[in-house]
């Protein structure tokens, strides 16, 4: 593995980029323009929108989004674990218990408590 | 990609005069827009052929008009797209608007910088491939959600809060599940974990042991619901969000999005084949060290079955799109974090005793004594 | 190296330019969104020093749960819909005093550091390596880790009960 083994996603990288701002260049030269003022407003199934869409969000979201940072940091830890897990036999899987069963509490806990509804 | 420009360097005489870098360089930016004319046709052909098996699936025949069978509707639909009026909603926020569709395409197409497809053929063979691609795919949630928030639009914004939701919620057991396969490999590399098994069905990792069986399950279901695709797909439900986060979006800024979910549904079939069904092994051998036809024959077939493989499972989604009602937010949630979460748990410590007990032994070597 | 030094920079100047807008942007919602340019120039700085597992990381992480939490935690404040409320400039000395602070603790981590690292990176796989030290070296602080998420996890868990009960009285989901 050497760094240039990088090189190519950093190519996709700019080709892709390339390519959307292709595409939306021509079409956007290609494409007719009728301005409209109707045309322009939001599209609510016809209805006339009423409100601002922006308003305050439920915080249901933001707790699974903190869930899902410390799973995640959860798991990321496992992935070193996972790649020498041949090596490091029932020592390595003794730690790894004693890792998951601490978090366990915690996923029981938030069960318990209600953190996973949605309702 | 590595591997194709040793190769010409080594054999062509006349790029001894230019410095490495650039034959690299050069051959990298050809194979990098390579991928991109096999992403985007292959991407656009799947609207079609989701088209043709939603027709057949209901009785009814789907788009046949355009060339024999129907077979370049997508061609006509891409046209269409560009040809239609570029509408940037005036309530919108327009910087945002704009680079939504950047992001969702760059993190989708991104990923296929480390899918293999054949024995040789890799844009790039990271020691981290499977994290490579989890890690770059985070990159589309951020873009739905840019382009919910952009609209302002009630039914864009909520899907995109919803389609974020549950991606994120998804991705916990779906990256719990890959590491059953870790442990048996103890690599991250793509081409090191279809390395590890064989051509036949009882060496993939799929028939290993009974908890990496269970883990391909759990991967494809999570991988199926991060794709946002029927049965989880209450972010883009037509029936109470019109389209979802891309309501707003029309033309070719609307094709983006939908290039990027189609081309999604075949990375994550790719990746399933990859670490579960045996990738490109075939039973024939590749020889090493030399440059010949053999080789590159074996190359093309492995080319092809992983390919097979690959859009069967495609297929897949598309039956479970047309068969499978719509489940509920709360549903999704639960099945989410209360089944999934759990059981990609239970096999990762299942996985790791049965590596105790038994070594990396499958069922099919200790049948088989 | 000449093209190792200018990739580093071309990310150096991602990270700040990024930086600097989610410092001075008006808009709250573009100070959240321009992290993720900020979070993906630091992802390629780690790639560049050899480090591939916290590269990956860095996105899955920072991109993929952080950044959505910061977001989703922007949606969740009040008077949204104004956005040029927000990131307004308070409290410029107490602002002043933290800044300094910090600025001697980086400037002592700068001029202790030994950055001649250039010409001895081997470019390696590093999770295996990761493993390694975090089984064996770093045991202790590793469980701990867990510990640390335990309690994250609890507060979750607060979190919701306030947020919910304060909730029943309207609100759309």
């Amino acid at each position: 593995m050497e760094l240039i083994d990088y090189l190519p996603i950093f190519i996709l990288l700019i080709i892709a980029v390339l390519f959307v701002g292709g595409t939306i260049l021509v079409s956007h030269m290609v494409g007719r323009r009728k301005y409209g003022k109707e045309k322009m407003s939001p599209y609510e199934s016809g209805m006339i929108p009423v409100g601002d869409a922006r308003r305050r969000f439920s915080v249901k979201f933001y707790v699974v989004a903190i869930l899902f940072v410390i799973f995640d940091i959860e798991v990321v830890f496992m992935y070193p674990w996972a790649v020498i897990f041949k090596k490091l036999g029932v020592f390595g899987f003794v730690e790894m218990m004693i890792f998951i069963a601490i978090l366990l509490v915690g996923f029981i806990y938030i069960w318990k408590k209600g953190a996973l509804e949605w309702a | 990609m590595r591997y194709f420009a040793d190769w010409i360097i080594e054999n062509l005489e006349f790029t001894r005069a230019i410095p490495s870098e650039y034959v690299y360089l050069i051959i990298m930016v050809v194979g990098g827009l390579l991928l991109l004319l096999f992403v985007v046709p292959m991407a656009g052909a799947l609207t079609f052929v989701e088209r043709r098996v939603a027709g057949k699936m209901q009785s009814r025949i789907g788009p046949n008009r355009v060339g024999p069978q129907g077979i370049f509707q997508f061609v006509a639909d891409g046209v269409k797209l560009i040809l239609k009026e570029d509408i940037i909603p005036t309530a919108a926020d327009r910087r945002l608007f704009k680079l939504a569709p950047y992001i969702v395409f760059v993190g989708s197409f991104l990923t296929f910088a480390a899918l293999p497809f054949s024995q040789k053929l890799i844009a790039a063979d990271l020691n981290i491939g499977i994290l490579y691609i989890f890690a770059v795919s985070s990159m589309v949630v951020v873009g739905i959600i840019m382009s919910g928030w952009a609209s302002n639009n009630n039914l864009s914004l909520l899907g995109g809060m919803r389609s974020a939701a549950q991606i994120i919620s998804y991705e916990v057991p779906q990256i719990l599940s890959v590491l059953a396969v870790i442990l048996l490999t103890g690599t991250l590399g793509m081409q090191g974990t279809i390395k590890a098994q064989g051509w036949a069905p009882q060496h993939w990792f799929l028939f290993h042991n009974p908890f990496a069986f269970i883990a391909f399950f759990v991967f494809f279901i999570s991988a199926v619901a991060e794709c946002n695709r029927i049965p989880f797909d209450i972010p883009e439900a037509e029936s109470e969000l019109v389209s979802g986060y891309n309501t707003e979006y029309s033309g070719f800024r609307f094709g983006l999005f939908f290039l990027a979910e189609f081309a999604n549904v075949y990375v994550i079939s790719a990746v399933a084949v990859t670490l579960f069904l045996g990738g490109w092994n075939t039973p024939f051998y590749l020889p090493t060290g030399i440059w010949g036809l053999l080789p590159s024959a074996v190359n093309l077939a492995g080319l092809i079955t992983f390919l097979i493989k690959t859009f069967v499972l495609v297929f897949v989604c598309m039956w479970l799109r047309w068969t499978l009602p719509r489940l509920r937010v709360d549903q999704l949630m639960t099945v989410g974090w209360k089944y999934m979460v759990p059981i990609a748990f239970f096999n990762l410590v299942g996985t790791a005793v049965w590596m105790l007990v038994w070594g990396d032994k499958s069922i099919a070597a200790l049948l088989g004594g | 190296m000449q093209s190792f030094n200018i990739v580093v920079y071309v990310f150096a100047a991602i990270i700040v330019a990024s930086a600097a807008l989610v410092a001075f942007s008006r808009n709250l919602v573009y100070s959240a969104f321009a992290l993720l340019f900020t979070f993906f120039g630091v992802a390629g700085i780690y790639v560049m020093l050899s480090a591939d597992f916290l590269a990956a990381v860095q996105l899955l992480i920072y991109v993929g749960g952080i950044l959505v939490l910061i977001i989703f935690a922007v949606m969740l404040t009040h008077r949204i819909s104004d956005v040029e409320i927000s990131n307004q400039s308070l409290r410029p000395a107490q602002g002043a005093l933290i800044l300094i602070g910090i600025m001697a603790v980086l400037l002592g981590v700068i001029f202790k550091t030994q950055w001649s690292l250039e010409g001895q990176l081997e470019y390696q796989a590093t999770t295996a390596l990761i493993g390694d030290l975090l089984l064996k070296k770093y045991l202790l602080p590793f469980e701990i880790v867990s510990v640390l998420l335990l309690a994250a996890l609890m507060g979750a868990a607060v979190i919701v009960r306030k947020e919910v009960r304060g909730e029943q009285s309207g609100g759309k989901s």
